[in-house]
């Protein structure tokens, strides 16, 4: 009996001292990341299609000189929950981007204007090919990045993500890193080639120089050309490349869901109608 | 099983089959008319789900494997080839994903229910040993499983897990090698490992069978843990039981749909969208969340072959748990002292599962020994011990008195059969 209740007090004792310590330990993980309002958080959101144009452009003219988007065919920007470009201005767009083809007939590689089956083409030819021109570092491809990023929520927060749906860690770390550059504290010797940065999630410092300045790209929409808004855009746009059938899937998620509710309401009715003779 | 069945084939055609292969009679004393005790309670119907999701990722994964290439160099791609170019791949792969996480929230309730209620105590034994050898195929199946999309954490989560096996004296490195079919986890490995996770589900439901054939042959167990004594206590399982099973599954499935639709990441690991590339090791390496509480005991120990020793030794465990607890009460609901220390081995078991996603560092690892220690000490001094000490309630004189009674609950509880 002794040794009974003293293992329940030792055991008791771990559980208690395990739910005090573990926020406290939790809290020195990774980087601070400020979570944003996304238009497609949520059981009922979407991409903001404008967004994701502004994000496309972003990405095209400051990101795809280094980063790749391998899974990205031309005709995606055109596909429903996209970013909504007709047919023929993707047509356009492809066109305005080589591919490697072939072989031919004559057996020669040709290089051609992609038209839109095609995938994004990538910035360099290989991995070595891109460490070699951007000081041994791989600007990783943007395909899933966005899901392919998070800063651990720690305890409690994980629970109350179930809760929240909260899927957005990608973008709110992506929008933060973007933002987050500043100069290094004096006693932190930032070696050559790297960009300080509190809030990368491997370390202080990056490969990536600071790569969105205001004005640098233009909007025709009227849309605000700052850091913060170039860094959104484009966040937005990494998660619709990474997760392009979001829409669809919430979409569906909330007929699915209804008609599980009813069809569980029924069956609970006729399941005591059938009970209903039976002492239980 | 057959037994049970008071069928009797009127049609010519029922007639004929019946006399040459007795399916028909088989299936009805299973399903139909397989007398059941009448109280079982909603912690009854994880089995019904358990089978549910069985079903559902056999047939996913079906379709999932006319869409995936096991190779190195493709495995990645055609993840993402599934998940953007087929029709309704994401869903299929969301399905199966969160359906594997969905497997394991049912089975540890189902064992948990199991416990709690003496299932494994004789004369249901095999029953319960059985179930232990399905959860650790399906342990297996679900490792094997998470490599395939070969990302980052299949590939460190192999390379980690086949790697124990190192830890055994003289015949480990051997053994590592010849489970990778090289001298690291490479394409042969990934090949062996869907080739494996497609046999283990089928194996899985092999098991499954036997299983159900055990305690059909026993009969079910119940919440009194007593024994159905008279006709009163029992009803056919079906209309009963197949009702009250669809209408949990219904309900499982809404927890399911709300993973697959709303938060269908939540229950994977973020580097996993990383291409698996041999030449980068993540901060972290975390198994799967149905892994950490044993992982958690794996790495309490400092000892590399005395982790893995009681790694497999808490699933060995619960092999020999029929005779470990020598009460001869089977249910939770009349031992006063078991059922505290039952919600104390939950608590622990939750809490190792926190420590195992936890770096393997200061406080953590104290507590993971504390709660390690605690996890044996549950099956190996407390139950023995607890049948000699505990007094345990009275029992009642039949199902059908314990449910007039109110099963322990105030009389008032008890109210008119159209009202429950």
């Amino acid at each position: 009996m002794k040794t009974m209740i003293k293992s329940v007090r030792g055991a008791l004792l771990a559980v208690a001292a395990l739910a005090v310590a573990a926020p406290a330990m939790a809290a020195g993980e990774g980087p601070h990341i400020e979570r944003q309002q996304w238009s497609f958080s949520g059981p009922f959101g979407q991409y903001d299609k404008a967004q994701l144009q502004r994000g496309f452009k972003v990405y095209k003219e400051v990101c795809a000189s280094c980063h790749g988007a391998n899974f990205m065919a031309f005709r995606n920007l055109a596909e429903p929950g996209g970013p909504g470009f007709t047919e023929d201005q993707v047509k356009v767009i492809a066109a305005e981007y080589t591919v490697m083809k072939g072989p031919n007939d004559d057996g020669e590689m040709e290089e051609v204007a992609a038209i839109p089956s095609d995938r994004w083409p990538s910035p360099f030819p290989n991995q070595q090919a891109a460490r070699a021109a951007n000081g041994g570092a791989y600007p990783p491809d943007f395909s899933t990045l966005a899901k392919a990023r998070a800063v651990a929520s720690g305890f409690p927060g994980f629970i109350f993500d179930i809760f929240t749906q909260y899927q957005e860690q990608g973008p709110d770390y992506i929008y933060n890193l973007l933002t987050g550059y500043e100069d290094a504290p004096d006693d932190l010797d930032v070696p050559a080639g790297q960009y300080y940065n509190p809030k990368f999630i491997a370390g202080q410092t990056l490969a990536m120089a600071p790569p969105l300045f205001a004005d640098g790209v233009e909007y025709t929409d009227g849309t605000p050309t700052t850091v913060e808004q170039y860094a959104k855009d484009v966040s937005a746009f990494m998660m619709w490349v990474a997760e392009p059938k979001l829409e669809e899937r919430k979409r569906m998620g909330f007929r699915v869901m209804i008609f599980l509710i009813v069809f569980a309401s029924l069956l609970y009715f006729t399941k005591k109608s059938v009970w209903r003779d039976v002492d239980h | 099983m057959a037994g049970h069945s008071n069928y009797v084939p009127q049609s010519a055609a029922a007639k004929w089959l019946e006399s040459r292969l007795p399916v028909i009679s088989l299936v009805r004393g299973s399903f139909v008319d397989f007398p059941t005790p009448k109280n079982l309670n909603y912690w009854w119907t994880f089995g019904g789900i358990l089978f549910f999701v069985l079903i559902a990722q056999i047939l996913t994964g079906i379709v999932l494997v006319m869409h995936y290439t096991p190779n190195t160099a493709l495995a990645f791609a055609s993840v993402e080839h599934i998940m953007r170019d087929v029709n309704f791949g994401w869903l299929l792969r969301y399905l199966h994903a969160n359906g594997a996480s969905m497997f394991f929230i049912a089975v540890f309730i189902h064992m948990f229910r199991g416990m709690y209620y003496g299932s494994y105590k004789a004369p249901r034994e095999i029953s319960w040993i059985l179930g232990v050898v399905i959860f650790l195929i399906m342990m297996a199946t679900a490792f094997m499983g998470y490599v395939l999309p070969w990302g980052q954490m299949s590939f460190w989560g192999a390379t980690v897990i086949t790697n124990l096996f190192s830890a055994l004296p003289l015949v480990g490195e051997p053994i590592v090698n010849w489970l990778w079919g090289g001298f690291a986890v490479d394409n042969p490995t990934l090949n062996r490992f869907f080739s494996l996770h497609y046999l283990l589900p089928f194996m899985i439901f092999g098991v499954v069978l036997l299983h159900v054939w055990a305690f059909h042959t026993t009969g079910n167990n119940n919440p009194t843990g007593i024994n159905p004594k008279t006709k009163q206590d029992t009803i056919p399982f079906h209309p009963y039981y197949t009702i009250k099973d669809l209408f949990a599954i219904v309900v499982f499935m809404i927890l399911f749909a709300y993973f697959v639709f709303y938060i269908p990441n939540y229950m994977g690991h973020a580097d996993n969208y990383i291409e698996a590339d041999p030449l980068v090791t993540p901060a972290h390496i975390v198994p799967e969340w149905y892994f950490l509480p044993f992982y958690a005991i794996l790495r309490a120990v400092p000892d590399k072959l005395g982790g893995v020793v009681l790694m497999f030794g808490s699933i060995a465990v619960m092999f020999v748990l029929p005779w470990l607890d020598t009460s001869k009460v089977r249910s939770g609901t009349y031992r006063p002292l078991f059922k505290q220390f039952f919600w104390i081995f939950v608590a622990v078991c939750v809490g190792l599962g926190y420590l195992g996603a936890m770096p393997a560092e200061g406080g953590y690892v104290i507590a993971a020994r504390i709660l390690t220690t605690y996890y044996f000490a549950h099956f190996l001094i407390i139950l023995p011990l607890l049948g000699f000490l505990e007094k345990p309630k009275e029992l009642p004189a039949s199902i059908s008195e314990a449910v007039l009674s109110g099963g322990g609950k105030p009389a008032g509880a008890v109210a008119a059969p159209e009202t429950k």
